[in-house]
C-alpha cells in the first residue's frame, strides 16, 4: 500500500481536530498549550505535504515561520504560565477569567 | 505716493504693540505722547496718500492696494486690502486728524490715572480698528475693523471698571453691538450668496443686477448693523450709557469716529442702495424719527454728557435721513462737521467736568464762564455750530441735509426742522446752565463746609444724573470742592483748533456756486449718478435756507426766554428725562417675557431635546451593551469555540462557494 499524500492530509486533519478538541475541554494550562502546539503542527504537516505534491517551495517556506512564531509563542505563553501558577499552584484557566464582561 | 496707504492703519497698530510690551515701563506721560505721535503720524501718512490721490484724474482716484491672502476658502477669496478712493479717504483724514488731536487732550484729561498707559494703548487699537474699517477693501475687513472698534469701545466705556455702572454701561454697548453685528453678518452671508463675493468694487459692478428684493433684504440687513453701530433707533440705547466712559472716549468714539461708522457703511455701499429704493425710504424715515426722537430727550437731560450724547444720536439721525434721501455728499459734509463740533462740545465738557473736580450734573454748575474763559468761548462756537446758525460749519450741512429731505418729502424736512429747533432749544439750555446765570457750585461748597452729614442730602440728585466721574487718583481729591478752574494748555489747545474748524468747516462745501462746492466734486467719482440732485429753484434754496435760520434763532431764543431770563418756566416733563422709558421697556421686556422665553428654552428644549438626544443615545448603547456582555464569559475555552465556530463557518462557506 504506497502512502499518498491523502495520508499525510488525513493525519493533519486528524491532529488538528485532536489538538482543538483538546483545547477546549482541558483545564490545565500546560495541556492546552500542548494542544496549540498540536495544532500549529498539523498545519505544518500540511503545508508541507501540499508543498511537495504541488512541487512548491512556497509551502516549506511558511512551516519556517510558524515554527517561528510558534517558538516566540511558547517563550511567552510558558512565562504567563509559569507566573500565574507560582502564584497560585493547582490553578485552572477558568480561575484567570478577568475578561470577564 | 498712494503706496504708503499701509503705514495709516500700520502706525497706530505699532503704537498699540509698543504699548503692550512698555506701557508701563514709558508710564506718564510718555505714553500718551508716543499714542498722540503714532496718530499724528498715520495721519501725516493719510495727507500723503492724499496729495498722491489728487495726482490722479478725477474719475480715476480709486487705488487697492493688497497687502497678503487673508483666508482663501473655495470659492471665497479674503484679502487683507485697502481701497483708497475720495470717501474712504476723506473718513481716514478725519479720523485721525481728530484722532490725534483727542489723543494729545486725553494726556492732560487723564492726568494722574493710574492706569494712563492702558488708557492710551485702547486709544490706539481703536485708531487702528477705525482705519481698518475705513480703508477695508472688502466687507469682511470692514467687519473685522467694526468689531475692533466695537471691542475698543467696550474696554474704554468700562475703563473706570471698579465703578458698577461704568462695567454695566460697558457690558449693554457690546450687547447691543452684537444686535446690530448680528445683521451685518447676515448681510454678508447674502452679499456672498448673491455675487460670490465680498470685495466692494465687486458688489459696486454686480449691484445694478441685483434683484430688487435681494438688493433691498441686503440694505436692510446693513442698516440694522448700521443702526447698531450709529446708535439709531431702537438700537440707541448704549450711547448715552456710554458716558461713564473718560470723556476723551466720548469725543473720539462716541461723537466723532466710531459712531459714524454706520453712515460710513450706507454711503459706502451707494450703488447697493440705489438698487433698492424701497431700502432708502426706511433709512430715511429711521433716521428722521432717531433725529427728533433724541431731540426731545436732550431737553430734559441734567448731566451734561447725556445732553451731548442724546444730541449725538440725533446728529447721526441727520446723517441716516441725508442717506435715505440719496444726499450722500450732505451725510458726510453732515459727518465731517459735526465731528469738528462734537469733538469740541465734548473735549469742552470735559474741560468743564476737569475743571469742576469731576462734577457732571449741570444743575450744580453756572457762570463759569469768567472762570474758564477759553473753554467757554470755545465751547459757545460749538454751540453756535450745532444749532445751525450761519455762517459757523453745522448750518451749512444741516440745511443741505434738510434741502435733500424737502426733496425726498416734505414730511421728512418737516421733523428735520423740529429736530433742528429743538437743538437749538437744548443746547442754549446747556450753555446758559453751565456757563451763565448764578454760580450754584458755590452753593454745593457751602453745603460741603456744613458738615459730612449733609453730603447725604446732595445724593439723591448725584444719583439722577450720571454717577460722577471719579478718576480715582489723588491728584484730584487733593483739591476737591476748590473753585473750579480752566484746564492746562494741552487740554485747550485741540479745543481751539477744533473751534477754528468748527468755524470755518462749512467752506467744506458752500452751496454757491459749483466751485465752491469743494466736497461735492471731491467725492463725485464714488456716487456719480446715485447722487439725488435738488431740483428746487435757488429762490427755494433761499427760503429753505431762512426758514432753517430762523428756526435755529427761535430755538436759542426759546432757550433763553426759559432757562437765562427765566422767563417761562421750563418744562421738562419726566417722561423725557426717563428717555421716553425706553430703557425701562427694554429692562421689563428682556425680564419679563424675554427670561421667561429664554426660561422655556432651557427648561423645554435644551433640557429636554437636545439633552434628551445626548442622554437617550448614551442609554440606548448602555443597554445594547449590558446585554451583550453576558458573550463575554472570561473563560478561554468559550473563547477558543468562538474561533473553532468561525473557522469551520469560513470553510463552510469556502467549500459552498467551491461546489456551486
Amino acid at each position: 500500500m504506497e502512502v499518498t499524500s491523502t495520508w499525510y492530509l488525513v493525519l493533519g486533519a486528524l491532529i488538528f481536530g485532536i489538538g482543538s478538541v483538546g483545547l477546549m475541554v482541558r483545564r490545565n494550562p500546560l495541556v492546552m498549550f500542548m494542544c496549540i502546539e498540536l495544532m500549529l503542527n498539523a498545519v505544518n504537516l500540511t503545508f508541507v505535504t501540499f508543498a511537495r505534491s504541488l512541487d512548491d517551495v512556497a509551502g516549506q517556506t511558511v512551516v519556517f515561520f510558524v515554527l517561528v512564531v510558534a517558538a516566540a509563542e511558547v517563550t511567552v505563553g510558558l512565562g504567563i504560565i509559569v507566573a500565574i501558577l507560582r502564584r497560585r499552584p493547582q490553578a485552572t484557566v477558568d480561575d484567570v477569567s478577568l475578561m470577564k464582561g | 505716493m498712494l503706496d504708503l496707504v499701509w503705514l495709516i492703519p500700520a502706525l497706530p497698530l505699532a503704537g498699540f504693540l509698543l504699548l503692550v510690551l512698555f506701557g508701563r515701563r514709558l508710564g506718564e506721560p510718555l505714553a500718551g505722547w508716543l499714542a498722540t505721535l503714532m496718530v499724528a503720524g498715520s495721519f501725516v501718512a493719510t495727507l500723503i496718500v492724499y496729495v498722491g490721490l489728487l495726482d490722479r484724474h478725477h474719475d480715476e482716484r480709486v487705488f487697492t492696494q493688497t497687502l497678503f491672502q487673508w483666508m482663501p476658502v473655495g470659492n471665497l477669496g479674503v484679502d487683507i486690502a485697502f481701497l483708497v478712493d475720495p470717501l474712504s479717504l476723506t473718513m481716514a483724514l478725519f479720523v485721525t486728524g481728530i484722532g490725534s488731536l483727542i489723543h494729545l487732550y486725553a494726556i492732560g484729561y487723564m492726568h494722574g490715572d493710574e492706569r494712563f498707559s492702558k488708557f492710551f494703548l485702547y486709544l490706539n487699537l481703536f485708531a487702528f480698528s477705525m482705519l481698518m474699517l475705513v480703508l477695508g477693501d472688502n466687507l469682511l475687513v470692514t467687519f473685522l475693523g467694526w468689531e475692533g472698534v466695537g471691542a475698543c469701545s467696550y474696554f474704554l466705556i468700562s475703563f473706570w471698571f471698579t465703578r458698577e455702572s461704568a462695567a454695566v454701561a460697558g457690558k449693554k454697548a457690546f450687547v447691543t453691538n452684537r444686535v446690530g453685528d448680528w445683521g451685518f453678518m447676515v448681510a454678508m452671508f447674502l452679499t456672498f450668496a448673491a455675487i460670490g463675493s465680498l470685495d466692494y468694487l465687486d458688489l459696486f459692478a454686480e449691484a445694478e443686477g441685483l434683484a430688487e428684493s435681494t438688493a433691498t433684504f441686503i440694505a436692510l440687513m446693513l442698516l440694522v448693523g448700521a443702526a447698531g453701530k450709529s446708535a439709531q433707533l431702537p438700537l440707541y440705547v448704549w450711547l448715552p450709557d456710554a458716558m461713564e466712559g473718560p470723556t476723551p472716549v466720548s469725543a473720539l468714539i462716541h461723537a466723532a469716529t466710531m459712531v459714524t461708522a454706520g453712515v460710513y457703511l450706507m454711503c459706502r455701499v451707494n450703488p447697493l442702495l440705489a438698487a433698492a429704493p424701497d431700502a432708502m425710504w426706511v433709512i430715511a424715515i429711521v433716521g428722521a424719527a432717531t433725529a427728533l426722537f433724541a431731540a426731545t430727550i436732550a431737553v430734559a437731560q441734567n448731566d451734561i454728557k447725556k445732553v451731548l450724547a442724546y444730541s449725538t444720536i440725533s446728529q447721526l439721525g441727520y446723517m441716516f435721513l441725508a442717506v435715505g434721501s440719496g444726499a450722500y455728499v450732505a451725510a458726510v459734509f453732515h459727518m465731517v462737521t459735526h465731528a469738528f463740533f462734537k469733538a469740541l462740545l465734548f473735549l469742552g465738557s470735559g474741560s468743564v467736568i476737569h475743571g469742576m473736580h469731576d462734577e457732571q450734573d449741570m444743575r450744580r454748575m453756572g457762570a463759569l464762564r469768567k472762570l474758564m474763559p477759553i473753554t467757554a468761548g470755545t465751547f459757545i462756537v460749538g454751540w453756535l455750530a450745532i444749532a445751525g446758525v450761519p455762517p459757523f460749519a453745522g448750518f451749512w450741512s444741516k440745511d443741505e441735509i434738510l434741502l435733500y429731505a424737502w426733496e425726498k418729502s416734505p414730511v421728512l424736512w418737516a421733523v428735520g426742522l423740529v429736530t433742528a429747533l429743538l437743538t437749538a432749544y437744548y443746547m442754549t439750555r446747556q450753555v446758559v446752565m453751565v456757563f451763565f446765570g448764578r454760580p450754584r457750585w458755590e452753593e454745593e461748597a457751602e453745603h460741603a463746609r456744613v458738615g459730612p452729614a449733609e453730603e447725604h442730602a446732595q445724593e439723591p440728585v448725584a444719583a439722577s444724573g450720571a454717577a460722577a466721574e471719579l478718576h480715582g487718583d489723588a491728584a484730584h481729591g487733593g483739591h476737591g470742592g476748590g473753585r473750579p478752574h480752566e484746564s492746562p494748555p494741552i487740554m485747550w489747545i485741540p479745543l481751539v483748533v477744533l473751534a477754528v474748524l468748527s468755524v470755518v468747516g462749512g467752506a467744506l462745501n458752500l452751496p454757491f456756486t459749483s466751485d465752491l462746492m469743494v466736497l461735492e466734486h471731491w467725492l463725485e467719482p464714488v456716487f456719480g449718478e446715485h447722487l439725488a440732485h435738488a431740483h428746487v429753484s435757488t429762490a427755494g434754496k433761499w427760503t429753505l435756507a431762512i426758514i432753517a435760520t430762523v428756526t435755529s434763532l427761535v430755538g436759542i431764543a426759546l432757550g433763553c426766554l426759559v432757562y437765562e431770563r427765566r422767563k417761562v418756566k421750563a418744562v421738562e416733563p419726566k417722561v423725557l428725562e426717563q428717555g421716553w422709558y425706553v430703557d425701562a421697556t427694554y429692562a421689563a421686556a428682556v425680564d419679563g417675557p424675554g427670561r421667561a422665553g429664554f426660561d422655556l428654552v432651557t427648561t423645554g428644549l435644551d433640557a429636554k431635546i437636545v439633552d434628551g438626544a445626548v442622554n437617550g443615545s448614551a442609554g440606548l448603547v448602555r443597554m445594547i451593551g449590558s446585554r451583550i456582555r453576558r458573550l463575554e464569559t472570561g473563560f478561554v475555552r468559550n473563547y477558543a469555540l468562538g474561533v473553532a465556530i468561525g473557522a469551520v463557518g469560513l470553510l463552510g462557506w469556502f467549500v459552498s462557494r467551491a461546489v456551486v
